[in-house]
C-alpha cells in the first residue's frame, strides 16, 4: 500500500488539486441557477414594463392580455393565489400543528412508527394527482353542500391545496418541538401538568419560532402551487372575494399561456415572465421571512 | 404559568380538558391518513377497470378505449434516465465541496443561504428559467434534454441538502483515522466518507429523483407536448412524460378520459412507490451506525 501511494504520488498530487477545483465549479452551478432565473425573469419583465405601465400593473382591476380590450392588471391573479393560499392555511394550519402536537407530545412510538412514513407518502403525492383528486372527488362533494358552486372553484382547490401542505408544516412543526430538551417536559409534569398544558403551554411556545417558520414555509408552497389550481380553481382572472367561483391564479395563468401557440416576444410571451417575477419575488420574500424568524426568535437550550 | 389548586373540581376538570384535546389532536393526525386512503380508493376504483395490457402498450388515442400510455412511460424513464447522473454529479460533487473543503468564508455562506432560497422557489418558475435558457438560449428546442437539465436544476438542492446531512453524519473519528494511516484528503473522501455516506446520500437522490418524476409544471413551460405517437428515440426528440398526460386527459370534457387518466395515475403512483421503496430498502440495509 505505502510503496504504491509513494509510486503513485505525482498523480496523487494532482488530484489533490484538481478535485478541488472541479467540485468548486460545481457549485457554481447552483449560483448560476439563481442569476439564470433572476435574469431571465427581469430580461423579459422588463421588456413588458416598456410596453406596460408599471401602475397600470399594479392598480388596474382587469387582467385581459389574452382578449381585446387588454387589461393588464395583476391584482385579479393575485387576490385569486391570495383566498386559495387564505383557505390552504385554513385547512393545514391547525390540522398541521394539531398532528405535530400528537406526534410529539402524545403518540407512543409504535405509532409514530406508523404514521410517520404515511405523512411522508402524502408529501410524496405529485400535485397532478391532488389536482384530478380536487376536481373529481372534492369538486362534486361541496357541489352537493353547494349546489350553485362553480364546476371550477376556489374553494376545492383551496382545500386541496391545504391537504397538500398538512405533511409540512406537520414535520417542520414536529421537528421544532422535538428540539426541545427534555429537562423542560420534565420539570412542568413535575408541577403537576397535565399532557395538554405541557403541550401548549410549555412546549409551543419554546418551539414557537420554528413552528411559524412552518407556516410560512407551507404558505409559500402554495403560492407557487401549480398543477391542483390549474385542475380545479379555474380560467378566469376575477376580483372577488367568494371562494364558491372560478378565479385564476398566477400560477394557473402561467401555464394557460404556455399551453397556447403565443409567439415569443409578443405581449403575452412577456406576460408570464412578468406574472413570474412577482411570483418569484413574492416566494422569497416569504422565504427569507421564515429564515429570519428560525434565527432570530429561536431559543436556545443548553 | 400553571395555576396551583389544590381544587379536585378543578383537577378532573384540567384531565378532561387534556382527553378533549388529545381526541382533537389525535383526530388531526388521522385526518392525513383517512385523506391518503380516500384518495388512493377514489383513483383505484375509478382507474383499475382500465388499467389493462391494450392501456400500458398504447399511444394515446382521441378514442378513450384506444388510448394509451405508451410514449409517456417510455417519456418519463428517458428522463428519470438523463436526469439521474447529471444531477447526482452535481449534487454529490456540490455538498463535498461546501462540507470537506470550502472554509468558512463569506463565499460558503453565500452558496449555503442560495442552495436554501433555490429548494424555495416554485417549481413553475423553474420552467421559465429552463425555457429562457435551455429551449430559447441554448436552441435545444422542445426536447427531451432540455426538459431534463430543468429537472437536474430543480433538484439540485433537494440533492445537495440531502447530501449535506449524509456528510455530516461521517464521524471525524473515521477521517482522522485515515488521515493517520497517512491517506490524502482526497483519497480519506474516496474511500472512507462517500462509501460511510453513501447510502443516505442515495436515499435523498432518489427521493428528489422522484419529485421530479411527479412535476408536471416546469415541463408544460418548456413545451413537453401532449400528444406524442411515438418513442423518443435520442435526447433531442421532443416527448411527453406521465403527468404531463395524465392532465391531458384530466383536462377533457369526456368522462371516459377521467377513467383514463385515473389508470395513468395508477401507473405514475406504482413507479414512484417502487422508487421509495428502493429508498427506504438502501437507507435500511445499508444503513452505518457509528
Amino acid at each position: 500500500m505505502a510503496i504504491r501511494d509513494i509510486e503513485n504520488k505525482p498523480k496523487v498530487n494532482i488530484l489533490e488539486t484538481i478535485i478541488p477545483k472541479i467540485l468548486f465549479l460545481f457549485a457554481l452551478i447552483s449560483i448560476l441557477t439563481t442569476v439564470g432565473i433572476v435574469f431571465i425573469l427581469l430580461f423579459e419583465t422588463l421588456s413588458f414594463f416598456r410596453e406596460v405601465s408599471f401602475i397600470d400593473f399594479i392598480t388596474d382591476p382587469k387582467w385581459t392580455p389574452l382578449f381585446i380590450p387588454k387589461h393588464f392588471g395583476v391584482l385579479p391573479l393575485l387576490s385569486g393565489t391570495l383566498i386559495v393560499t387564505f383557505i390552504a392555511s385554513l385547512i393545514a394550519i391547525p390540522i398541521g400543528l394539531g398532528s405535530a402536537i400528537y406526534l410529539s407530545e402524545y403518540a407512543p412510538d409504535r405509532v409514530r412508527a406508523i404514521i410517520k412514513p404515511i405523512l411522508e407518502i402524502l408529501a410524496g403525492i405529485p400535485t397532478i394527482v391532488y389536482g384530478y383528486f380536487a376536481l373529481t372527488f372534492v369538486t362534486p362533494v361541496l357541489r352537493f353542500i353547494f349546489p350553485d358552486m362553480d364546476i371550477f372553484n376556489a374553494l376545492s382547490a383551496g382545500i386541496v391545496v391545504g391537504i397538500m401542505i398538512i405533511p409540512m408544516i406537520s414535520s417542520l412543526s414536529e421537528d421544532a418541538m422535538l428540539a426541545v430538551p427534555n429537562s423542560i417536559r420534565a420539570a412542568a409534569y413535575g408541577l403537576g401538568s397535565t399532557k395538554f398544558e405541557v403541550a401548549t403551554k410549555v412546549i409551543v411556545p419554546a418551539a414557537l419560532s420554528g413552528i411559524v417558520s412552518s407556516f410560512v414555509l407551507a404558505l409559500s408552497r402554495a403560492i407557487g402551487e401549480t398543477m391542483i389550481v390549474t385542475i380545479a380553481a379555474g380560467g378566469t382572472p376575477k376580483l372577488t372575494l367568494n371562494p364558491l367561483e372560478s378565479i385564476q391564479t398566477m400560477t394557473a395563468y402561467i401555464v394557460q399561456v404556455s399551453l397556447g401557440d403565443t409567439p415569443q416576444g409578443s405581449i403575452e410571451y412577456k406576460t408570464i415572465f412578468a406574472v413570474g417575477m412577482s411570483l418569484f419575488v413574492l416566494t422569497l420574500i416569504m422565504n427569507l421571512i421564515a429564515q429570519y424568524i428560525t434565527k432570530k426568535y429561536r431559543e436556545e437550550y443548553q | 404559568m400553571i395555576r396551583h389548586n389544590g381544587n379536585i373540581k378543578d383537577i378532573e376538570k384540567r384531565r378532561k380538558k387534556n382527553m378533549f384535546y388529545f381526541s382533537l389532536f389525535l383526530f388531526a393526525t388521522l385526518f392525513g391518513v383517512i385523506t391518503l386512503a380516500v384518495l388512493l380508493v377514489d383513483v383505484f376504483i375509478k382507474g383499475i377497470p382500465w388499467l389493462d395490457w391494450q392501456f400500458l402498450n398504447s399511444f394515446p388515442s382521441r378514442f378513450p378505449e384506444r388510448a394509451g400510455i405508451k410514449s409517456a412511460f417510455y417519456g418519463t424513464l428517458w428522463m428519470l434516465g438523463l436526469t439521474a447522473p447529471i444531477a447526482f454529479i452535481l449534487g454529490v460533487g456540490t455538498a463535498l465541496y461546501l462540507n470537506e473543503y470550502a472554509g468558512d468564508t463569506k463565499l460558503k455562506q453565500i452558496l449555503q443561504i442560495n442552495i436554501n432560497n433555490l429548494a424555495g422557489v416554485p417549481s413553475i418558475v423553474y420552467g421559465l428559467l429552463g425555457l429562457g435558457v435551455f429551449v430559447r438560449g441554448f436552441a435545444l428546442g422542445r426536447s427531451l434534454i432540455a426538459g431534463s437539465l430543468t429537472m437536474v436544476l430543480l433538484i439540485l438542492p433537494i440533492i445537495v441538502v440531502a447530501s449535506q446531512e449524509a456528510l455530516k453524519s461521517v464521524p471525524s473519528s473515521q477521517r482522522n483515522a485515515s488521515y493517520a494511516l497517512g491517506a490524502t484528503k482526497w483519497q480519506t473522501i474516496r474511500r472512507v466518507v462517500i462509501p460511510a455516506a453513501l447510502p443516505n446520500i442515495l436515499t435523498g437522490t432518489i427521493l428528489a429523483l422522484s419529485r421530479a418524476i411527479g412535476e408536471t409544471a416546469p415541463l408544460i413551460m418548456i413545451g413537453a407536448l401532449t400528444f406524442v405517437a411515438f418513442v423518443p428515440g435520442s435526447p433531442m426528440d421532443s416527448f411527453t412524460v406521465l403527468p404531463i398526460q395524465i392532465f391531458n386527459w384530466t383536462s377533457r370534457p369526456q368522462e371516459d378520459f377521467q377513467y383514463i387518466a385515473a389508470a395513468g395515475i395508477i401507473v405514475l403512483l406504482v413507479v414512484l412507490l417502487s422508487m421509495n421503496g428502493l429508498a427506504i430498502y438502501l437507507r435500511n440495509k445499508y444503513q452505518n451506525k457509528y
